[in-house]
């Protein structure tokens, strides 16, 4: 009995191990994570009103500040980016327990811990990080992942903002040379549901993983101080893209009806914007 | 411990203030109650039941303690300990046991952000924990008797608030009062091996807030101006400004350096909430700055303080920092926004 429990809490032999080096594939939501997503595009993300006036108020100036060009991505979305990733494994010397993995995340240089080896996470006055705090356990032949302490983030990158009071769960699933992510957000804050993405890699030993160095520097001389946005009912861009990919405006707003797929047959019914006219190259 | 004197007209005030008060005895054992003095805020003035005080290592010779009202910074060195703020009244030998799971050193200095009682509640029982190195220069300024407590340090107005002029009812007991005051912009000290820079922030979260900023443990304690758990508190009442929070919070930003991708670097211990960095306060900062500027637009526009109310401002952040009841409401700080930006100087 007592071996029985002892192999139950410990990793199994031969279990799935997520070190190495993986590739990114981007055939996944590549509008969005690549060229970067449209103003105004909050179709299938589970946000209340509150995340939507964010978003509407958002203005892209914003990245331009000094303050803001070096901000790296949080837990939950550094996945999204052009990320060549490196796991690694720590284990005690003594005992050749795992103690922790590592991830090495090519954008913005992030470096991140999570630990196994049973740690409580910080107190709630601890400091938050864009990766946040992390712990993982084994349930069965997955990884999986609990994060706190993060700093606000992105839940998309055109001003849908995930709180800093969010949580995010994680599970690791291997299958031989391909890996994938499933990330979970629970953000009280700007989510009515759980968001759930997932990204994928190939093992790919013969990477290098180029520096990622950022250096922040005045590209618009504003008075100190000046914080880019729109004020309410004046973001003129927000049409645009409902316009441009036949969507009705409604459903470009988002919510959690957005996520399911029932909701093209109600989109069936929804009025859409004329497309704009392509501009003339003549 | 190096102290600088005091110039003559701080002296002049806190002598003369000291010596009324003593004259007077109207030292009273009353804590501060804002609901007297001001519509807006009232802070926590009693600590809570079961209080617990916990320490967190910030980085270099700073530790935040928490969970006595607002939170105290506490830099730890061979001079001795130099506390930014003292929690509310009642709390102060749960600090003091704090301190003591840290360092057996003397408490030597205490500086006030600002007037608030959950900031300045323990001044006279952790003062008096304290001693100031006297001789020199220092018992010819303020008296061989100053070295009984830890010297207090404030901006002038603090002192003026806590106290009354001769004849009228001190709001708080002589004891707790600030023993130095400055009215310049800045302070400088240098102690347990570092510069400490106390900056005023005019016309803010009150009329008498300090930042202090530990240089070479790069740490700075913002009081109020910063706080991670509500909407900024403006006590119009006590001299406070929607713009000079911002301008606080910009000055901040502008003293912080952060470490790589924008995190880490300098560490900064908010008036209220978790440990933060830069980032943190950029986020804060776009928040305030965001609603000042509606708030502004709509008061451009001739907009009065109840449509401006009813168009909802603040509606996008108030899930992160809106309250509906409490000390400190969305719907109070919307007043004291648009009051701010109304106010005909």
């Amino acid at each position: 009995m007592v071996l029985f429990v002892a192999l139950l809490a410990g990793p199994a032999f031969g279990q799935m191990d997520p070190s190495g080096e993986w590739s990114p594939r981007f055939h996944e939501d590549w509008l969005e994570r690549i060229p970067g997503p449209e103003i105004g595009d909050y179709l299938g993300l589970p946000i209340n009103d509150a995340a939507r006036m964010r978003g509407d108020s958002w203005d892209a100036a914003l990245i331009e500040l000094p303050e803001n060009q070096c901000r790296a991505h949080g837990a939950d979305y550094a996945w999204r980016g052009p990320s060549n990733i490196r796991i690694w494994k720590e284990v005690d010397l003594a005992t050749q327990q795992l103690v922790a993995y590592h991830i090495y995340t090519s954008a913005y240089n992030e470096y991140r811990t999570i630990h196994m080896d049973g740690r409580p996470h910080p107190p709630e006055y601890a400091a938050h990080t864009w990766l946040g705090f992390s712990t993982g356990k084994w349930e069965g032949n997955t990884l999986t992942v609990f994060t706190d302490h993060l700093k606000e983030n992105w839940v998309r990158r055109n001003g849908i903002p995930r709180s800093d009071l969010a949580t995010v769960s994680e599970h690791f699933l291997r299958h031989g040379n391909y890996l994938t992510v499933a990330v979970i957000t629970y953000d009280p804050i700007y989510l009515t549901e759980p968001f759930i993405r997932t990204t994928d890699f190939v093992y790919d030993p013969q990477q290098t993983i180029a520096p990622w160095p950022c250096e922040a520097v005045d590209e618009v001389d504003r008075p100190e101080g000046v914080v880019p946005h729109h004020l309410p009912g004046t973001n003129a861009f927000l049409d645009e893209f409902p316009a441009m990919y036949g969507i009705p405006p409604e459903a470009a707003r988002g919510g959690a009806e957005t996520m399911y797929p029932e909701y093209m047959l109600k989109m069936k019914n929804m009025k859409t914007l004329p497309r704009p006219k392509k501009a003339s190259n003549q | 411990m190096t102290r600088k004197p005091l110039n003559s007209p701080q002296r002049l005030r806190v002598l003369l203030l000291l010596a009324a008060a003593a004259f007077l005895a109207t030292a009273s054992s009353s804590r501060v109650t804002y609901s007297q003095e001001s519509q807006s805020p009232p802070p926590q003035g009693q600590a809570p039941a079961n209080v617990e005080v916990h320490v967190l290592p910030v980085q270099g010779r700073v530790y935040m303690l928490v969970g006595a009202g607002g939170n105290i910074t506490m830099q730890v060195g061979d001079d001795g300990v130099l506390l930014v703020d003292t929690g509310l009244a009642g709390t102060s030998d749960k600090v003091i046991a704090a301190i003591r799971t840290v360092t057996d050193k003397p408490i030597r200095f205490i500086i006030n952000t600002h007037v608030h009682p959950d900031h300045t509640g323990g001044n006279e029982a952790i003062a008096k924990a304290g001693n100031t190195i006297t001789g020199g220069n220092v018992v010819g300024d303020i008296g061989a008797s100053a070295g009984n407590q830890a010297a207090v340090l404030a901006f002038q107005t603090v002192l003026d608030r806590m106290s009354a002029p001769t004849g009228k009812q001190a709001p708080t007991p002589q004891g707790a009062w600030p023993t130095e005051t400055y009215t310049t912009p800045e302070r400088k000290l240098f102690f347990n091996g570092e510069a400490v820079q106390v900056i005023h922030i005019p016309a803010a979260h009150t009329d008498g807030d300090s930042i202090v900023f530990f240089h070479r443990s790069d740490v700075i304690s913002t009081g109020d101006i910063f706080v991670t758990n509500r909407y900024p508190i403006v006590d119009l009442q006590h001299g406070g400004n929607i713009q000079g929070v911002i301008a606080g919070l910009n000055r901040i930003i502008e003293l912080a350096t952060p470490g790589p991708m924008q995190e880490g670097g300098t560490m900064v211990i908010p008036g209220h909430g978790r440990l933060c960095d830069q980032a943190d306060v950029v986020f804060y900062q776009e928040m305030v700055t965001i609603i000042r500027d509606r708030i502004q637009d709509m008061v451009n526009k001739g907009m009065t303080l109840e449509q401006v109310k009813a168009a909802k401002p603040t509606r996008d952040y108030d899930p992160r920092y809106g309250a509906t009841t409490g000390i400190w409401t969305t719907d109070m700080f919307v007043d004291a926004v648009y009051k701010s930006l109304s106010k005909k100087d």
